[in-house]
C-alpha cells in the first residue's frame, strides 16, 4: 500500500510541475520570427565567425533583421546559400570560394634562425621578444602554431617550421589570420593555382643572407605575364587574382621557385597527420 | 542566524568542504567546460543561480510535502524531478523577461538541470538539516565553491596549451592529472572550521 501511495505522490508532483511548465511555455512565450529556426537549421552550426557574427544563431538573426546579406557563410558556401535563399524567398548571389594561405615558404633549411627558441609555444610569445622573435626575417612565420590552434577546422598544421593550410578542409573563416601575429595569413580563392608565398618586404641584398626563398622583388615575374596579373609592390610580387589566368609563366620562370604552381609542385600543399609536425620547433 | 555563522558556512563551503575539489561532486561539468575562463565563469554563474535556488524550493518541498506524508526516503527522486523542473521554469521566465540574463547563462543553465553538485546541495541541506535561509545560503556558496573550482581549473589549463606536454598525456590524461593536483592543494584547508 506504501508503495501506492508514494507512487501516487510523486506522479502528482510530476503532474503538477508538468502542468505549470506547459502553463508558463504558453504565457511566457516569445514570439520569434517563424523562419529563424530553419534558417539557423540551415546553417552547418560550426560558429567559426567567418561571417563576422559570434555564431550561426546570431547571423542567422542579423539576417533576418536585414542587418547581413544571405550566402555569406564560408562554411556552407553555394549550397548553404541557396538553402537560405529558400527559406527567406530570395535568389542568393553565389560567392566564390576562399580559403587562407599562409605568406611564407621559409622551410627549415630555407630560412635562418637568429636563436633557439625555448619559451611558450606561442606565436604571439615569440614575437613579443626583444628584436621580433628568432626568426632573422621580421616577416617570415614563427610556426609555434597560434593559427593551428585558432583554427576551428583543423586545416592548419605546422610542417618543417611553416604552417601549412589544407585547403580541403579550410572554408576562409580567417580565424588564422586574425590570431597571427605577423599578418601573414591572407584570404585567396580557392580556384587559385598560382601563389605567392612569401610576405617579406625587405630588399632583395638583404633577405638573401637570412633566407634562400624569399622574393627579391626581382620583377622578372611582372615582366614574364602576359596578362598584367603580377605586379611586384614594396619588393615583393603580389598576385591579382581577377586578372590572373593560371598560365603559369611566372611560376617557371621565378629564379628563386617561390612562386608555386598547385598543378606541378604538390610537395607543400598536400595534408601531414598532426603527429609528423608537433615537435617540428623542437 | 547570525553573521559570524554566515562566515563560517561560507568559508565550509567555499574552500573546506569545496563541492568539487573535496567532495568530487559536479566533476561533469568540472572537466567539461573548463577549456576557457570566461566560459567556465559563465557555468560558474549559472550553478550559483541555479543552486541557491533550488535550495530554497527542495527545502520547501522536503519541509511541507516530504516530511508530513512520511516520505523522507524519496527525497532524492524527489528533489531530481523538482529541480528540473525549475531550471526548465526559470529558463522560460528568463527568456520572456530578462534576455540579456538568458543570453550569457545561454545553454548552461539547461546542461546543469540533473548536476549531482545542484542534486547534493538540495540533499546535503535536508540532512544537516538546515532552515530555509541557512539552506539557500549553502547553496549558493557552494555554488561559489564551485565557480572558484572550475575558474581555477580553467585558468590552469589555458596555461598548460601553451606547453610541451608528453604525446601520451595529452588532453585528458593532462586535465585530470592538474584537477588532482588542485584537490591536493585544497585537502590544506581541511583542517578549517570555526564556530
Amino acid at each position: 500500500m506504501e508503495i501506492l501511495f508514494a507512487f501516487a505522490v510523486l506522479a502528482g508532483l510530476g503532474v503538477v510541475f508538468g502542468v505549470v511548465l506547459a502553463v508558463a511555455g504558453k504565457v511566457f512565450a516569445v514570439e520569434e520570427d517563424p523562419r529563424l529556426e530553419p534558417l539557423t537549421e540551415a546553417l552547418p552550426g560550426a560558429n567559426c565567425g567567418g561571417c563576422g557574427f559570434s555564431g550561426c544563431a546570431a547571423y542567422a538573426a542579423a539576417v533576418l533583421q536585414g542587418k547581413a546579406e544571405a550566402g555569406r557563410c564560408p562554411v556552407g558556401g553555394a549550397e548553404v546559400a541557396k538553402a537560405m535563399g529558400d527559406i527567406l524567398g530570395v535568389v542568393v548571389e553565389e560567392q566564390e570560394r576562399c580559403v587562407a594561405l599562409v605568406k611564407c615558404s621559409g622551410y627549415q633549411g630555407h630560412a635562418q634562425k637568429k636563436y633557439d627558441y625555448d619559451g611558450l609555444s606561442d606565436c604571439l610569445a615569440a614575437s613579443r621578444l626583444p628584436g621580433g622573435g628568432p626568426n632573422e626575417c621580421p616577416s617570415g612565420c614563427l610556426g609555434f602554431g597560434t593559427c593551428v590552434r585558432a583554427c576551428p577546422f583543423g586545416a592548419i598544421q605546422v610542417r618543417d617550421g611553416v604552417a601549412t593550410v589544407n585547403h580541403e578542409l579550410c572554408v576562409g573563416c580567417m580565424k588564422c589570420a586574425e590570431a597571427c601575429p605577423r599578418d601573414l595569413i591572407v584570404k585567396v580563392p580557392y580556384s587559385a593555382d598560382i601563389t605567392v608565398a612569401c610576405n617579406s618586404q625587405a630588399r632583395g641584398a638583404t633577405l638573401r643572407k637570412y633566407c634562400d626563398i624569399g622574393c627579391l622583388g626581382c620583377k622578372i615575374c611582372e615582366k614574364t605575364c602576359e596578362h598584367d596579373a603580377i605586379h611586384v609592390v614594396d619588393n615583393l610580387a603580389r598576385i591579382d587574382y581577377t586578372k590572373c589566368v593560371s598560365c603559369g609563366l611566372c611560376a617557371a620562370k621565378c629564379p628563386r621557385h617561390l612562386i608555386r604552381d598547385a598543378r606541378l609542385n604538390k610537395e607543400h600543399d598536400e595534408p601531414v597527420p598532426v603527429s609528423d609536425s608537433k615537435w617540428s620547433d623542437a | 542566524m547570525s553573521l559570524f555563522s554566515l562566515f563560517s558556512l561560507a568559508l565550509t563551503a567555499i574552500l573546506a568542504e569545496n563541492f568539487v575539489l573535496v567532495k568530487f561532486l559536479g566533476i561533469c561539468p568540472f572537466l567539461g567546460v573548463s577549456k576557457k575562463t570566461d566560459t567556465a565563469l559563465g557555468m560558474g554563474m549559472a550553478v550559483v543561480f541555479v543552486m541557491g535556488l533550488s535550495s530554497i524550493v527542495t527545502w520547501a518541498v522536503n519541509e511541507y510535502l516530504l516530511l508530513p506524508l512520511g516520505l523522507a526516503y524519496m527525497q532524492t527522486v524527489a528533489f531530481i524531478l523538482v529541480i528540473a523542473a525549475l531550471v526548465q521554469f526559470v529558463e522560460l521566465f528568463l527568456k520572456k523577461f530578462i534576455p540579456t540574463l538568458y543570453t550569457a547563462l545561454g545553454i548552461y543553465l539547461p546542461l546543469i538541470t540533473t548536476n549531482c553538485a545542484v542534486l547534493g546541495a538540495a540533499l546535503l541541506n535536508v540532512q544537516a538539516p538546515r532552515g530555509p535561509l541557512e539552506s539557500t545560503a549553502f547553496g549558493v556558496f557552494s555554488g561559489l565553491g564551485f565557480t572558484l573550482a572550475i575558474v581555477l581549473f580553467a585558468s590552469v589549463r589555458e596555461r598548460l596549451e601553451f606547453s610541451k606536454f608528453p604525446k601520451a598525456f595529452e588532453g585528458f590524461p593532462q586535465a585530470l592529472i592538474t584537477a588532482g593536483l588542485i584537490a591536493m592543494a585544497f585537502m590544506g584547508f581541511s583542517g578549517l572550521s570555526i564556530g
